[in-house]
């Protein structure tokens, strides 16, 4: 099992470095002059050697990279172009809002995918099966902000009973504390508050979600029946044990597996569908941070929202897969 | 040409390969779901083909007048802020984000198979250092690798093709090369080697027509969402460099500030990408039946 894990963290230093290399040339290697492209060719001279020397542009490229290497490890991400602030700073500011929505987003997509495939599975080619097929089809082939701007239209002009943007109702006013809304509104005992974050998740949530709820679903009810068909399921059912129990314990525990998988996969679908759900719900989070700073030419934003999201994206992958070794002997030392 | 003659009967890989798509063309047609999607598919094309010809009024010139005007029998889906034909700019955008996609999955695929046939036919140092380059690209999620892309090469319709094309360069390469690896040591490729054959001809000869089945299965299933990914960079204000222009993402765009009193512009165009992201999906789904009958359940 350590070997394993080992194994995989060694794998992913090549790609760690790739990585590095890659956001590295986003900004360093801009085609054309990198400061013309950030400042526009209407900047004075002046400008455009100041921020060649903040960004070391005017120095060899081996030594940038080096530069840049160094502070990365040092943890340091650069300051923002627009407003000289750090960006590890502001990223941990609006990351907390990101990852709220997206574990709103995943629980919707598992409380509903889930009981939908296995429902559909339950009874194969019955009315109930292709409902959820069509449902499952409907879901992953409606864009995030197709469906955004649908929910909002519906659910919040048409009859208004969910808010149709922010965190938060703007009049109320509390502290921030861990940058969770649904945590610091529980941490300061305001009731009125937390109902009203719970009610601004909700659209962007199901927004979120919909495609992962409706991916899950597909795969829960492929996977429980080519396990229902195995022989180890019919010799429970002979065996005399009630229809519950092979569900659970002989069907359930082997379909859980590629089930596992695409919740892990979909973690990268999360982080994407973000930055479009961020800028349609006006959700301050990472995503709509990024839009905001492509549209300001902010480069150093870019490059490092990227950076991160990849490695999160990575270190995600890297657990499902241990995750997955753990649930599944068989593969643990292949 | 040269053919083989064994009984009288020609057997050569261009004649197989014909028979195994005119086999699958046949699946295809009795797949009710897949002909679905080919119909919304080949709809839509055409009605983005024959725009110049269907379209009453001119899509990037309005009449103030007439602005936000509901649907009517003037003007079929209305009109927007401008008082631009809705139905008009629907037809010049399917041909936009279409052709886009399409586009987008065709770099994706020549590059990304170019990429996985140099990796896996000539190995060595080649293969890892390509294979690393595109696990790297695989770990960005996609949508904001595209953005990256263009916020890179600056905007325009070409760079989101070129943008999407990249994000999907990784799958086609992965997906030929662990083919050919496979095909390496099967037995009419150790044949064809041992017959003299060269390096080249054996990838294209013997190699590319079995491995094309997995790759032209996961073309149909990617530009469903090369689609969408296009059609939200547009949304993002990503897309094409000139606002005015027709185009699904950026009409949605245009209808956030009236989601109020002109539902309509949200609705339209949001209904055609949904309708385009169905038929590719169905056909894809189908494609992938008719190719390979083993994954039929």
């Amino acid at each position: 099992m350590v070997k394993y894990i080992v194994r995989r963290l060694v794998g992913a230093i090549p790609v760690l470095l790739g990585l590095s290399l890659m956001v590295f040339a986003f900004l360093h290697l801009l085609p054309g002059d990198p400061a013309v492209a950030i400042l526009g060719e209407h900047a004075t001279p002046a400008a455009m050697e100041r921020l060649r020397e903040t960004l070391g542009l005017n120095k060899p490229l081996s030594e940038q990279y080096l530069t840049y290497m160094g502070d990365l490890l040092r943890g340091d991400l650069g300051n923002s172009l627009v407003n000289d602030r750090p960006i590890l700073k502001s990223f941990m500011e609006k990351f907390p809002a990101t990852i709220e929505l997206s574990v709103v987003a995943m629980l919707f997509a598992i409380i509903v995918g889930l009981p939908l495939g296995r429902l559909a599975a339950s009874r194969p080619h019955s009315l109930t099966d292709g409902a959820v097929t069509v449902v499952s089809l409907l879901g992953v082939s409606i864009p995030v902000f197709v469906l955004g701007l649908l929910l909002q239209y519906f659910l919040s002009v048409q009859v208004q009973i969910l808010p149709p943007s922010g965190r938060i109702d703007a009049r109320l006013d509390f502290p921030q504390v861990t940058h969770f809304m649904l945590v610091d509104t529980i941490l300061t005992g305001n009731l009125e508050a937390f109902l009203s974050a719970l009610g601004h998740l909700v659209l962007p949530g199901i927004a979120l979600g919909s495609i992962p709820m409706a991916t899950i679903a597909r795969i829960t009810r492929a996977s429980v029946l080519e396990v229902a068909n195995d022989d180890h399921v019919r010799t429970a059912r002979a065996k005399g044990l009630s229809e519950a129990r092979v569900s659970k314990r002989h069907i359930m525990r082997n379909a859980w597996l590629p089930v596992i998988t695409v919740i892990g996969l979909l973690t990268g679908y999360l982080l994407a569908g973000a930055v479009i759900t961020e800028t349609v719900f006006a959700w301050n989070g990472v995503g709509s941070w990024v839009v905001e700073a492509i549209n300001n030419h902010d480069y150093v934003v870019v490059q490092s929202s990227i950076l991160v999201f990849a490695v999160i994206f990575l270190t995600v992958n890297l657990i499902v897969d241990i995750l997955y070794a753990v649930l599944d002997p068989r593969i643990r030392y292949s | 040409m040269e053919a083989t003659t064994v009984s009288g009967a020609r057997i050569g890989p261009a004649r197989r390969s014909r028979g195994l798509f005119r086999d699958a063309w046949g699946r295809l047609r009795r797949n009710p779901p897949a002909m679905v999607g080919l119909f919304l598919i080949v709809s839509l094309v055409m009605l983005g083909v024959f725009a110049d010809l269907i379209a009453p009024y001119d899509p990037l010139a309005g009449r103030l007048a007439d602005r936000l005007q509901l649907p009517s029998a003037e003007h079929l889906m209305g009109t927007d802020l401008q008082g631009r034909d809705v139905f008009s700019r629907m037809l010049f955008g399917a041909r936009v984000s279409l052709m886009a996609g399409v586009v987008a999955v065709a770099v994706g695929f020549l590059v990304g198979g170019c990429l996985g046939a140099i990796a896996g036919v000539f190995g060595g140092w080649l293969d890892p250092i390509i294979m690393r380059f595109m696990d790297t690209l695989l770990a960005v999620p996609s949508v904001l690798l595209a953005i990256g892309v263009v916020a890179w090469l600056g905007r325009g319709l070409g760079q989101v093709m070129l943008a999407v094309g990249i994000t999907y360069t990784p799958v086609f390469a992965r997906l030929l090369r662990g083919s050919i690896l496979s095909l390496r040591e099967i037995d009419y490729v150790i044949a064809a080697r041992s017959a003299g054959a060269s390096r080249m001809r054996i990838l294209v000869r013997h190699m590319l027509p079995n491995a094309l089945t997995p790759m032209i299965v996961q073309g149909t299933l990617s530009l469903g969402t090369a689609i969408v990914t296009v059609t939200a960079l547009g949304f993002l204000g990503l897309g094409p460099p000139d606002p005015r222009t027709a185009e699904w993402g950026v009409m949605l765009t245009d209808s956030i500030r009236f989601l109020r009193i002109a539902p309509y512009l949200l609705f339209f165009p949001g209904a055609a990408i949904v309708l385009a992201v169905i038929g590719f999906n169905l056909l894809g789904d189908g494609v992938r039946e008719a190719l390979d009958p083993r994954q039929r359940r």
